[in-house]
């Protein structure tokens, strides 16, 4: 069954399975500029769109006059509210149970919404037309401030629903109110705040941010009149859901739509979510017969396309003199802008915040959730996070500090205090979630020997003494993070989208020669599902990775699965792959037994392929059995080696890690500059090292963007401020720190492999580590918190109100 | 993001190109590296009806030593500026400023003269023209003339250039003996331009300053030469405590707008910083 | 609007092409001739995943018109490996460093480094993070993107005395 001489452990190197760091497939054809993204299709006769947006943020639309553009040569269709009310299309369902415009009709509701959708031969027409569109309008006053939006006098955004006061997630108390979400024992915390012996409360604000992932989104739709079928090839993270959500929208049966996902240029949350522009193309194609091609520029993705945060979370943590936590109470104001089209499961209107107690023994806890409506773009998704998980994180490892701070603990030690300890898992928390697995004390310890931190607090002190003896003008920040996730939604009990259970597929077919067919119900982004479910495959069959394709994101041939965002790819999909491969497996074992002549109980799988137990030198090698499969199964069984598994999570899965964070500030400037960054992180059993470590990297990239810079900021009219990549920060290789890896390993013990999830952790932790870095520099001179982003002139302001700018 | 159509003009010589200016009075544009201009005609807030290239007149091209003084073709891109060694030995703060423009791509195509001529209060060019006093050779039907930096910028994009001129070259005088200068830049990343920065140089005799001049970046509507920083500084020991006053001098002028790089109370105390900074740096590369 | 002729040399063959002024050279490479390596990113000169070989630089071709290439010699990704198929030594790099997730900068990134490359042979990793700073990636976090380019030049170095030998 292999080649002679071949030690156990040249067998498993030949595999590439689970824990090596295979080299991705992907890469083959991404560097030669052979990937195949939307944009790069082609059709005959294709059509292209694009839309004519408002200036205003909130204003009544008079009148829309389309005639100049229509009388362009080359414009083919101009779309407005008008054309498609007559459809129902002008309206959208939102993922959060709320309605979207399409196209404005009536009002627009925030700077750059969507108004006319002008599709002509090419796109330098269609840009020409979409200026053409005439719109008067009526100026309304825009409402920016979310701590306004329940106002008595605040001004009504959505007039469509202003006498409804029952939303989809409870009662309205105010027409820009849209739900109130609470969680815990409201009383029990109460009780707890009463009998502290300290406490403290800070309202902690995670701006607004965008995920821009390098492509834009974009779609190309074609509409077969004569079949009555419907293609589109678009920039979707969740395929299948689209075209559920396609269907019931159209009317067209959901077999004759067709939806693609070829390859994405990242997406961190922001292509989950149906946009008008994809709406708008396929209407195009159904009014013009033709393939219609949408592609938003970066501005309009900027402006108009799913933010992400924009939570305000006032925290109160109760407290013993000796650091013990006793009680946490969080209420967040949400702003969602002008439509609630946040990307959570259904039921979770704000997402799984109730993460929040964090990675603590918090014997009680309580939360609410207001969610208001603003004059700004809609969104609220998970930027990298699995539903507000970045935010429930950054919330209480700002508050940990705040409470280190007043109790003048160091803030490593008050974590280690309150961390859940290894055997209290599966650990209930108070606001109702069952944590998996986890080893708080050990991560934190390796964690803090990695970096020498006892060291670094003395260089600190050392530092602030020359700073007050005006030696320097320099502060040292440590930043300590530690961040408990919830990803892989989920389980049928907790999560649903549309009503369609969260659940992921797999779908795997071992053929004649062995080669291996596999399609999930999941979609890469650049994650690299094409390399790493092969050698899960690999592991489980027996077949080197090398031999397995893996295809995602058509909806004709992938399995039915809710798709990639929230860390949920590994915790549901790659166990979907694991249980189908174990169903081959056991199939594969009634076959082996028969070649080899045995009770098939009497055969075992070892890495390869099968032996009879207790005499390794009979066996026959996956290979010969899927040959076999083919033409000599054992009577009673069909042939055929093929396997689907819909696999509905048991649970959730908790990833965890430690980040430690080295900041230099340079008080003149505000400039603060990252001069170490340790993250040490447990994501259960690790599939690939490299990628793993690749989206560490990356995921920290994105917090140190997200903390230092980054933010979607309006002006008092209701204007976005620097709308481009000119302003909207990004970092270049220049600015972008070095970041050191290391993990520890803690597997899930309900997952087929033990496999946690990682992509979203660094976000979610890193976040919370340069906040902290930012905020600790500054905490010896009384500072408690510094809002984000530090960017260079808040951190400089935050000194001046210490008194240090004089 | 789709610029609207225009007419495109590649003349070879500085007179067909003032030609093309001259007969599309209103519609022309002159582009040289086009990363100012392209960017606003993708966001069709600029739609010339003519577009004049610039890239093909080989007398806008070059660097070259003439009189003591250097002369910078127009169209001398900024990686060719930060190529040219003997540039770089003179005025090594020209190769200094031109690595804190933009980025590699953007350098590869970006000129030196559109930097200086286009009136963009954020370029980093002027600032460094006005402080080492350079001279702008300048083109017009009407016929050539010269226009000291120090006279040339009016306002945000308004210059002394009149309708259909353009700039051909800047002559940069040699730096007096013992004299060093520095550009420092604040900026949030790569590609922005400056929260703040300045431009200083000064030249030192018997351990006092000699000569000195300092501009300042984007923190007006304008660039602007700190004169009275200057001019306080002549006599001074180089030092922490002159260069405080200097920079406090260059606050005082400076008349920055807030924006997403910050209010404007910071972006004047970081006008000085920057001034103190470049002070610092100029002084050390001058020996003292 | 009338079209101007342009003829220029794209991968080392000669192209003859009617464009529209207006028309972006990304735009004409990627749409008038097929060559799809090369992305849109940002459009404002910002990102880099336009960057292409224009005349011995690396230019953004968002922000060049197509016009303007008349008479250029230029390189796309598609034209980096060798005409047999092998392919250079920095598509190889960035795989096996991992340099690339959602590949959407990798084409502008690679043809960077390959000019990069040949200015500064034997680059650091502050001169390597300095000369990419013109190219966004949103995945990777630019730490191996830097080993890659870094392993790379260590390999022409390698081919490079080779061949002298």
């Amino acid at each position: 069954m292999n080649e002679i001489g071949d030690t156990r452990a040249a067998r498993e190197e030949k595999l590439q399975g689970i824990g090596c760091r295979r080299k991705r497939i992907e890469d083959i054809r991404f560097t030669q500029g052979k990937g195949n993204y939307v944009d790069d299709l082609k059709l005959p006769g294709m059509l292209f769109g694009d839309f004519h947006r408002s200036p205003y943020a909130h204003a009544r639309i008079r009148r829309i006059d389309t005639t100049k553009a229509r009388a362009l040569a080359g414009v083919v269709a101009v779309l407005t509210a008008t054309d498609l009310k007559p459809l129902k299309l002008d309206w959208m369902p939102t993922l959060a149970g709320d309605v979207q415009a399409v196209l404005a009709g009536e009002k627009v509701l925030f700077q750059g919404q969507e108004i006319a959708f002008v599709v002509a031969t090419d796109r330098y027409l269609a840009a020409d037309a979409a200026d053409l569109v005439e719109v008067e309008y009526e100026e309304l006053p825009p409402l920016v401030d979310p701590f306004r939006s329940m106002a008595p006098d605040a001004p009504i955004l959505r007039e469509d629903i202003k006498d409804t006061t029952e939303g989809a997630h409870g009662k309205r108390r105010h027409p820009n109110h849209i739900f109130t979400w609470e969680v815990g024992d409201r009383e029990a915390t109460e009780q707890a705040f009463r009998a502290a012996e300290v406490s403290v409360k800070q309202l902690i604000s995670y701006q607004r941010v965008h995920p821009s992932p390098l492509e834009t989104c974009q779609a190309v739709a074609s509409f077969d009149k004569i079949e009555g079928e419907l293609t589109v090839w678009g920039t979707f993270q969740a395929p299948h859901v689209v075209r559920t959500v396609g269907a019931i929208l159209s009317g067209i049966p959901e077999h004759k739509i067709h939806i693609i996902a070829p390859d994405i240029g990242g997406g961190f949350g922001n292509k989950v979510g149906v946009y008008p522009g994809y709406v708008c193309a396929i209407v195009a194609s159904i009014v013009t017969g033709k393939p219609v091609k949408w592609v938003e520029d970066r501005i309009e993705n900027l402006t108009a396309t799913a933010f992400a945060r924009d939570y305000h979370m006032t925290a109160e943590i109760a407290a013993t003199r000796a650091g013990k936590v006793t009680g946490l109470r969080v209420h967040v104001l949400a702003d969602h802008g002008a439509f609630d089209a946040c990307a959570d499961p259904s039921k979770w209107p704000a997402g799984f915040f109730n993460i929040v107690t964090g990675s603590y023994d918090f014997p009680v806890a309580h939360v609410t959730v207001d969610g208001v409506y603003t004059s700004k773009a809609p969104g609220g998704v998970a930027y990298r996070c699995s539903f507000r998980v970045t935010e429930a994180a950054y919330c209480i490892e700002r508050a940990m500090d705040i409470l280190a701070h007043k109790l003048r603990l160091d803030p490593a030690e008050i974590r280690m205090r309150n961390f859940i300890r290894r055997e209290q898992f599966p650990y209930h928390s108070a606001l109702g979630w069952e944590y998996d697995s986890g080893d708080y004390h050990t991560a934190m310890k390796k964690a803090l020997e990695a970096v020498g931190y006892q060291a670094l607090r003395t260089e600190q002190r050392e530092k602030q003494e020359q700073f007050r003896r005006r030696e320097t003008r320099e502060l040292m920040g440590i930043g300590v993070s530690f961040f408990t996730e919830i990803v892989g939604a989920g389980p049928s009990k907790n999560c649903d989208i549309l009503g369609i259970a969260m659940f992921d597929s797999a779908e795997i077919r071992v053929h004649p020669t062995g080669a291996i067919i596999a399609r999930m119900g999941t979609k890469s982004q650049g994650q690299g599902h094409e390399t790493t479910y092969a050698q899960i495959i690999a592991s489980e069959l027996g077949i080197p990775a090398d031999n397995v394709m893996v295809e995602e994101g058509n909806t004709d041939t992938a399995p039915y699965g809710l798709g990639t965002y929230g860390s949920r790819s590994t915790p549901t999909a790659a166990a979907a792959t694991a249980a189908a491969c174990r169903k081959i497996r056991a199939k594969a074992q009634m076959i082996a037994a028969h070649l080899l002549e045995v009770h098939h109980d009497d055969v075992e799988f070892d890495i390869d392929g099968f032996r009879v137990k207790g005499m390794p030198e009979r066996s026959k090698s996956m290979k010969e059995v899927a040959w076999a499969a083919y033409n000599a199964v054992p009577p009673g069984l069909e042939p055929g080696l093929e396997a689907v598994s819909y696999y509905d999570p048991p649970n959730m899965t908790y990833p965890f890690g430690a980040y430690l964070c080295v900041m230099d500030i340079d008080v003149d400037t505000g400039v603060a500059k990252v001069r170490r960054f340790y993250a040490l992180d447990d994501c259960g059993t690790r599939i690939n090292p490299m990628i793993i470590e690749g989206q560490v990297h990356g995921g920290l990239t994105e917090a140190f963007a997200i903390a230092m810079g980054q933010e979607i900021a309006y002006d008092e009219m209701g204007n976005l401020k620097g709308p481009s990549f000119m302003d909207f920060f990004l970092p270049t290789a220049v600015e972008t720190p070095h970041w050191e890896t290391d993990y520890t390993v803690t597997p899930s013990p309900h997952h087929p492999i033990g496999a946690k999830g990682v992509g979203e952790s660094p976000n979610v932790g890193g976040v919370p580590a340069f906040s902290n870095a930012v905020n600790d520099a500054f905490a010896f001179l009384g500072a408690t918190h510094i809002q984000m982003p530090h960017d260079p002139w808040r951190v400089w302001k935050a000194a001046e109100a210490l008194g240090l700018q004089k | 993001m789709i610029p609207a159509a225009f007419t495109y003009h590649r003349p070879r010589t500085v007179p067909d190109a003032l030609a093309l200016l001259g007969a599309h009075p209103e519609e022309a544009r002159a582009i040289a590296g086009g990363h100012s201009l392209i960017p606003m005609m993708k966001l069709r807030l600029a739609t010339p009806g003519h577009l004049v290239d610039l890239g093909a007149i080989a007398a806008l091209k070059g660097i070259r030593e003439e009189g003591g003084a250097w002369v910078l073709g127009a169209t001398t891109t900024q990686a060719e500026l930060i190529a040219h060694a003997g540039l770089a030995r003179v005025l090594p703060i020209l190769r200094e400023t031109a690595l804190q423009i933009a980025d590699p791509q953007v350098r590869a195509r970006g000129t030196v003269g559109g930097n200086v001529a286009n009136g963009d209060p954020g370029n980093d060019m002027p600032a460094v023209m006005l402080c080492l006093d350079a001279v702008l050779e300048v083109a017009g039907r009407g016929g050539a003339r010269t226009i000291r930096a120090r006279a040339f910028y009016r306002g945000a994009f308004a210059t002394a250039l009149a309708a259909g001129e353009i700039v051909t070259a800047i002559r940069i005088p040699a730096p007096p003996a013992k004299a060093g200068a520095a550009y420092v830049k604040l900026k949030r990343k790569t590609g922005d331009y400056a929260t703040a920065a300045a431009a200083a140089m000064l030249s030192l005799e018997g351990g006092r300053i000699a000569r000195c001049a300092i501009a300042l970046t984007n923190v007006a509507p304008m660039a602007l030469l700190a004169e009275a920083a200057a001019a306080g500084l002549i006599g001074a020991v180089p030092g922490a405590a002159a260069f405080a006053a200097a920079a406090a001098a260059a606050e005082a002028i400076a008349d920055p707008a807030a924006d997403g790089h910050g209010p404007a109370d910071y972006r004047r105390r970081m006008a000085g910083v920057m001034v103190r900074r470049a002070l610092a740096a100029a002084a050390e590369r001058a020996g003292g | 609007m009338a079209k101007t002729a342009i003829s220029l040399t794209v991968n080392g063959e000669k192209v003859e092409a009617l464009v529209e002024p207006r028309t972006l050279l990304i735009h004409f490479l990627r749409e008038q001739l097929s060559l799809t390596g090369a992305h849109i990113g940002c459009e404002t000169s910002h990102c880099g995943a336009c960057t292409v070989d224009m005349d011995g630089q690396s230019v953004k071709s968002c922000t060049v018109f197509a016009v303007q290439a008349d008479g250029a010699d230029l390189r796309t990704i598609e034209g980096l490996a060798a005409p047999d198929g092998t392919l250079h030594a920095l598509q190889n790099a960035f795989r096996e460093w991992h340099g690339l997730q959602c590949g959407f900068c990798t084409p502008g990134m690679i043809m960077r480094a390959w000019r990069l490359l040949q200015e500064n042979p034997h680059p650091s990793e502050a001169e390597i993070r300095f000369g990419i700073a013109g190219n966004l990636c949103r995945c990777t976090g630019y730490q191996n993107i830097v080993h890659a380019i870094s392993a790379a030049a260590a390999t022409l170095a390698g081919a490079s005395k080779e061949a002298a030998e």
